[in-house]
């Protein structure tokens, strides 16, 4: 059955089985991704199908899982490594920014880099330290990498497969907490591009943009904008580097407003980019100054905080207001 | 070979070793002295030019190779000297001189076969000159036109790298790779005692232990990293780090080029086998500064130098070489033209170089092309197009 219902993190492993199974150069590695199919299932079974030699159970060391996965992609290999959680990701840091993001460009073009490196991220389940956090401008920043990430089951399983099929190394970043959101999955549909923002609901006084878990957060906004009479559209990134301006850009010339959320911290956030960038592009059609809603300038706080911490309904709905009173 | 019978054998080597010293003279001993407990180095040529048996490594060569590999010493000492004068003379922005490690690069790199792949750090002009890379393509980077400067997969030297340890990872995906293959090539990853303390250096340790990997962790302990001392780094000898993540580690007299070809060649070889990884220390000595940028007057003394010299590489493959007649005037006549030519070349290919093409810093960076790319590269252009009509008007 082409079209089914079912769970991003399902859409995940369904992704990560087509991929090992189309192409034999397709290797998944990480932590715990064999006997336990990941700490979030994710690659559940895969070792049981493919094998040890395909799905790989490494060392518990994340510089070494990425900077092997850089070996293999020299050796014709495509790895698909997955990092544990987000806050994990900064012993490999180094290899992913000083090497991985640099290969291509060192060898004047004449290596492929095709490492996809998935990291669950973001807040909203209740976790200990170093399980909650949005780096993703951390890798935005660095020329070389490509950053994206899905907010629903259909984006989950069809990026994935692109990202795998990618000659460039991709960030691959999981909304955890919408893991066990059920969506639609036509695995016979002919795929949008990687790298497109999606008009996730239309309206024409307010665009708000999100990606990632925030996608679902602004939909309810705008559906509960809608009940105040305000039509407020919704924009899905997708892609964070590269981040698709015109799809805002002409979202923003019909609303003439725009309040970008997300969960990281606020400052030098993806938002910053997007106000910089749409002040610059759409001066003359905005009403009011792009308004951003995000994490705060403090570590990630602990769960009994969290739900202060990252952006909910009411905090996007008063940046709504903020924004209609200009 | 299980790590015991390699622990056995040590002791044997050790034993050997001590044999071996009584028959050399005290000038040599003087000179290899270990610190009090630690073992001998594998080593074929005393510092005299004297040829030495080894129970484990022997090797036997015919005069044309011996010629063959003091040749590619002196020649590479030729290029990084003229390299050295380069960077003196502005040419090149920085240049890391491998001045002193010729043989353990030289007798490494010779032992590798074309199939195998070597993941240099960014002193292994030597290796490179054995992999047949253009040795002129190792300036780019220096001269400052370049990030890397050769097709790693045209003679399987992958780029140099500059952090440290990084590129022992990438040998040993890489050797993961090869082993996924079922092919029965190796990996020959270079690093410095410097660079023994990075995590990286220690995971790819545990990766290529877990897996199996037919990797060959090359160690060339040069005694310093910019001013600190081996000491600074490890209160063990390096080579003894390896069984402590499962696979045998061996000290070579890292200026003696046999030694360096024959431990190499086995290690190789066992990696072939399918028995794993080894870890080889080269002990040697870097004889110039880390870099032209750095000055060891300020951190060692002329002694610890001079001490060196008279381990050097190449006088010693001479002084055997000539005493046991395997080359004549002739050759090392026709060898100093040789050199001089190399050198007269390098000056001129660098002088050459030319400064890339302006938009080139925006190619290679994506395969698939990257929207934000694209949109600074027209940026760029126009805003370069607008002097270009400025001059013209």
């Amino acid at each position: 059955m082409a079209v089914q219902k079912l769970p991003l993190a399902k859409a995940l492993n369904e992704s990560l089985r087509k991929a090992l199974e189309t192409d034999p150069k397709v290797v998944v590695m990480g932590l715990d991704v064999g006997k336990l199919g990941g700490v979030f299932r994710i690659t559940d079974g895969l070792q049981k199908d493919f094998g040890e030699d395909r799905v790989i159970d490494t060392p518990l060391a994340e510089s070494g899982i990425v900077g092997t996965a850089i070996g293999l992609a020299l050796r014709g290999y495509r790895p698909v490594v997955e990092i544990q959680f987000d806050g994990f990701v900064f012993p490999a840091y180094d290899q992913i920014v000083t090497q991985l993001a640099k290969m291509r460009a060192r060898s004047l073009g004449t290596v492929k880099m095709p490492v996809v490196i998935r990291i669950p991220y973001g807040g909203g389940i209740g976790a200990v330290e170093h399980h909650s956090e949005s780096p993703e401008s951390l890798f935005a920043h660095v020329a070389g990498l490509k950053v994206v990430t899905p907010a629903n089951s259909s984006d989950a399983y069809w990026m994935l497969q692109q990202a795998i099929q990618s000659d460039d190394p991709v960030i691959f970043f999981e909304p955890k907490r919408r893991y066990w959101d059920k969506g639609e999955l036509d695995t016979e549909a002919i795929p949008g591009e990687l790298h497109k923002a999606r008009v996730a609901r239309e309206g024409t006084d307010l665009t708000l943009v999100a990606y990632g878990p925030m996608v679902k957060t602004c939909l309810e906004a705008a559906a509960a904008a809608a009940e105040e009479g305000k039509s407020v559209e919704v924009v899905d990134l997708r892609s964070i580097s590269p981040l698709d301006f015109d799809t805002i850009q002409t979202s923003v010339e019909k609303t003439g407003r725009l309040v970008v959320v997300h969960e990281a911290p606020v400052f030098f956030g993806s938002g910053a980019e997007i106000a910089a960038r749409i002040t610059e592009r759409c001066f003359y059609h905005l009403e009011a100054p792009v308004l951003r809603v995000g994490g705060y300038h403090a570590p990630y706080p602990p769960a009994r905080l969290e739900e202060e911490y990252l952006p909910g309904l009411d905090r996007v709905l008063d940046a709504v207001d903020r924004s209609l009173a200009y | 070979m299980t790590v015991e019978s390699t622990a056995a054998r040590k002791t044997t080597r050790r034993s050997s070793g001590a044999k071996r010293t009584t028959g050399a003279s005290a000038g040599a001993k003087k000179a290899d002295q270990a610190p009090a407990g630690e073992p001998e180095l594998v080593q074929l040529l005393t510092p005299e030019g004297e040829r030495v048996q080894h129970p484990d490594y022997d090797i036997d060569l015919s005069a044309e190779e011996l010629r063959g590999l003091y040749r590619d010493m002196v020649l590479t000492r030729r290029f990084d000297a003229e390299a050295t004068a380069l960077q003196r003379q502005g040419e090149l922005g920085l240049w890391a001189s491998l001045l002193g490690q010729e043989a353990a690069q030289i007798g490494s790199g010779r032992a590798l076969r074309d199939d195998d792949y070597v993941f240099p750090t960014y002193r292994e002009h030597g290796v490179a000159w054995c992999r047949g890379v253009d040795p002129t393509n190792l300036l780019g980077m220096f001269r400052g036109v370049n990030n890397g400067g050769w097709d790693p997969n045209s003679n399987n030297f992958h780029l140099y790298t500059i952090v440290l340890g990084s590129q022992t990872l990438h040998a040993t995906g890489y050797a993961m790779g090869i082993a996924k293959d079922g092919a029965d090539s190796a990996v020959l990853a270079y690093f410095g005692d410097g660079a023994s303390s990075q995590g990286d250096v220690n995971e790819s340790f545990v990766f290529s232990a877990v897996y199996n990997a037919p990797v060959v962790f090359f160690c060339q302990n040069n005694q310093w990293a910019i001013s600190e001392p081996i000491e600074k780094q490890t209160r063990v000898p390096l080579y003894q780090r390896a069984r402590g993540f499962g696979f045998p580690g061996v000290r070579v007299d890292g200026n003696d080029v046999l030694a360096c070809l024959a431990v190499t060649r086995s290690a190789l070889e066992r990696a072939r086998r399918g028995e794993g990884p080894t870890l080889i220390e080269a002990f040697t000595y870097r004889m110039a500064a880390h870099t032209t940028s750095d000055d060891p007057t300020r951190y060692r003394r002329d002694a610890e130098r001079e001490a060196w010299e008279a381990k050097d590489p190449i006088l010693r493959l001479r002084a055997y070489m000539e005493n046991e007649g395997h080359a004549d005037a002739a050759f090392f006549e026709e060898l100093e033209a040789e050199s001089e030519a190399l050198g007269k070349h390098v000056r001129e290919v660098v002088r050459a170089m030319p400064v890339p093409e302006h938009m080139a810093m925006f190619d290679h960076t994506y395969a698939d092309g990257h929207a934000l790319v694209d949109e600074e590269r027209a940026q760029f252009a126009a805003y370069q197009a607008s002097f270009a009509d400025g001059e013209a008007e």
